[in-house]
């Protein structure tokens, strides 16, 4: 190809340097990429962002074939397991606790962040309380109703004050594709632990790890602890 | 090349012969492989990225697994193609990609109006599209492991990845349709990938320069 070259006299390399370019960008976005996507999800937000690639937007999953229905009244929330007093929860009932309110990032293990969403429910030490955990108890699994996701915490996690059942966020009634009407929010740890569709509580001596622990996501989520994001695990 | 050619006897005429190899064997399992791989990611793509489309296809961790392990084999047809003797055609194109006359630079700094240049075996539209695929496919593939194997980064690069990994998405679905349309808009053209043949009378009309090379080769004189 000497001869294309020599032929024209002046050819250019503008393939290696499209390569070299795009390799470039794409490296430099790897490593600046949190603060450009800081700075355009600002720009940007949540509405547009919804669909833009930059945008501060959730993804939404699911690991069924798709989003399990609930009707507000037909919901119930089971607690059960090592407590004194097993408990079948309604979403009213649920309404009538003391509520909380936080307004934390939803920080997802591969990378993505919605900051500052703000979240409505009940602490999940409060519904712990009124079960009556027993003495052998030592953790926690939840269970989803869409019949295969699952997760669990340790019961000093659980017992977290930043750890609530959420039937409010992004200032509305949870919607079906984030979890509604409630969903775990574990505001310390990466996203999978914030269990949507929630249906029960069980309280457990050893707890079985989780769909996507099971799948090779750590047990221990924390925000803080398991690579890299320097601030601290209660923001 | 010029032994190889000595094997027809009917040498003399293959100078009138009204077609010319566009893309040989090599080229076009390289193409459709890559078209379908490349499919096949954009499809998985779309439930990972819209909830709309999540929707309806769910199963989270399945596509998951489709889209992951399809990108990690993505440049291996590619590779193949180019690697030993049966990719000399393949890698004599990837040289034309690399290499532009000031001729063709003008032709696409102009967005094709500067239309008084010779065209070689590539116009400059299809050079940047196949240097702009080609490219992505190590970026996407560079990105995506961060994603797949996050334990082994920091947060910070995996928000970083994430961030270009979409970006560079949408800027291949653009790239990818604005492919589709053209080829669908000339059809000897998108017939020379399925044949891997072109008529010499397309070539003098929109690939004048590679005429000209062809005519130039050896084996035929």
């Amino acid at each position: 190809m000497a001869s294309e070259g020599e032929s024209t006299g002046q050819a250019v390399p503008v393939g290696r340097r499209v390569f070299l370019a795009m390799a470039g960008l794409g490296a430099m976005g790897v490593i600046f990429g949190t603060k450009l996507q800081g700075a355009l999800g600002a720009a940007i937000g949540t509405g547009l962002g919804g669909l833009l690639p930059g945008g501060n937007r959730f993804r939404i999953y699911t690991v069924t074939g798709s989003f399990p229905a609930i009707l507000p009244a037909d919901y119930r929330l089971s607690v059960s397991g090592l407590v004194n007093r097993p408990m079948t929860l309604t979403l009213d009932q649920l309404a009538a606790m003391p509520s909380v309110k936080l307004v934390k990032d939803f920080q997802c293990v591969t990378g993505w962040r919605v900051p500052q969403v703000h979240w409505e429910g009940v602490r999940l030490k409060d519904i712990l309380d009124a079960a009556g955990v027993k003495g052998g108890a030592a953790a926690v699994e939840f269970d989803s109703y869409d019949g295969v996701d699952t997760e669990s915490l340790t019961l000093s996690q659980a017992s977290r004050p930043d750890v609530i059942v959420a039937y409010r966020m992004l200032g509305e009634s949870i919607s079906t594709p984030h979890g509604g009407p409630v969903r775990l929010y574990v505001a310390p740890m990466y996203g999978y632990k914030s269990l949507k569709w929630l249906s029960s509580v069980r309280l457990v001596e050893n707890a079985t790890p989780g769909f996507w622990e099971q799948n090779g996501y750590p047990v221990d989520a924390w925000v803080g602890n398991v690579n890299g994001r320097q601030d601290a695990p209660i923001s | 090349m010029a032994v190889r050619m000595r094997q027809f006897p009917e040498m003399n005429t293959s100078r009138l012969d009204p077609w010319l190899v566009r893309f040989d064997r090599v080229e076009r399992f390289a193409h459709w492989m890559n078209a379908l791989l490349f499919a096949i990611l954009m499809l998985t793509a779309l439930p990972l990225y819209f909830a709309q489309v999540e929707a309806l296809v769910g199963r989270r961790l399945l596509i998951e697994e489709i889209h992951t392990w399809t990108g990690i084999f993505l440049p291996v047809p590619l590779l193949v193609s180019l690697a030993g003797s049966w990719g000399s055609g393949f890698r004599a194109d990837v040289r034309r990609f690399n290499l532009w006359s000031k001729g063709e630079l003008r032709w696409l700094r102009s967005f094709g109006r500067v239309s008084m240049i010779e065209m070689g075996k590539f116009n400059p539209g299809q050079k940047l599209n196949a240097l702009f695929i080609g490219s992505s496919i190590v970026v996407m593939l560079g990105t995506g492991l961060i994603l797949r194997w996050f334990n082994l980064f920091p947060l910070g690069w995996r928000t970083g990845a994430t961030f270009v990994h979409d970006l560079l998405a949408f800027a291949i679905m653009v790239a990818v349709a604005g492919h589709v349309v053209q080829a669908l808009m000339h059809k000897d053209a998108l017939k020379s990938i399925f044949t891997g043949r072109i008529s010499r009378e397309w070539a003098s009309a929109h690939a004048q320069k590679w005429l000209i090379e062809e005519k130039d080769r050896p084996e035929l004189e």
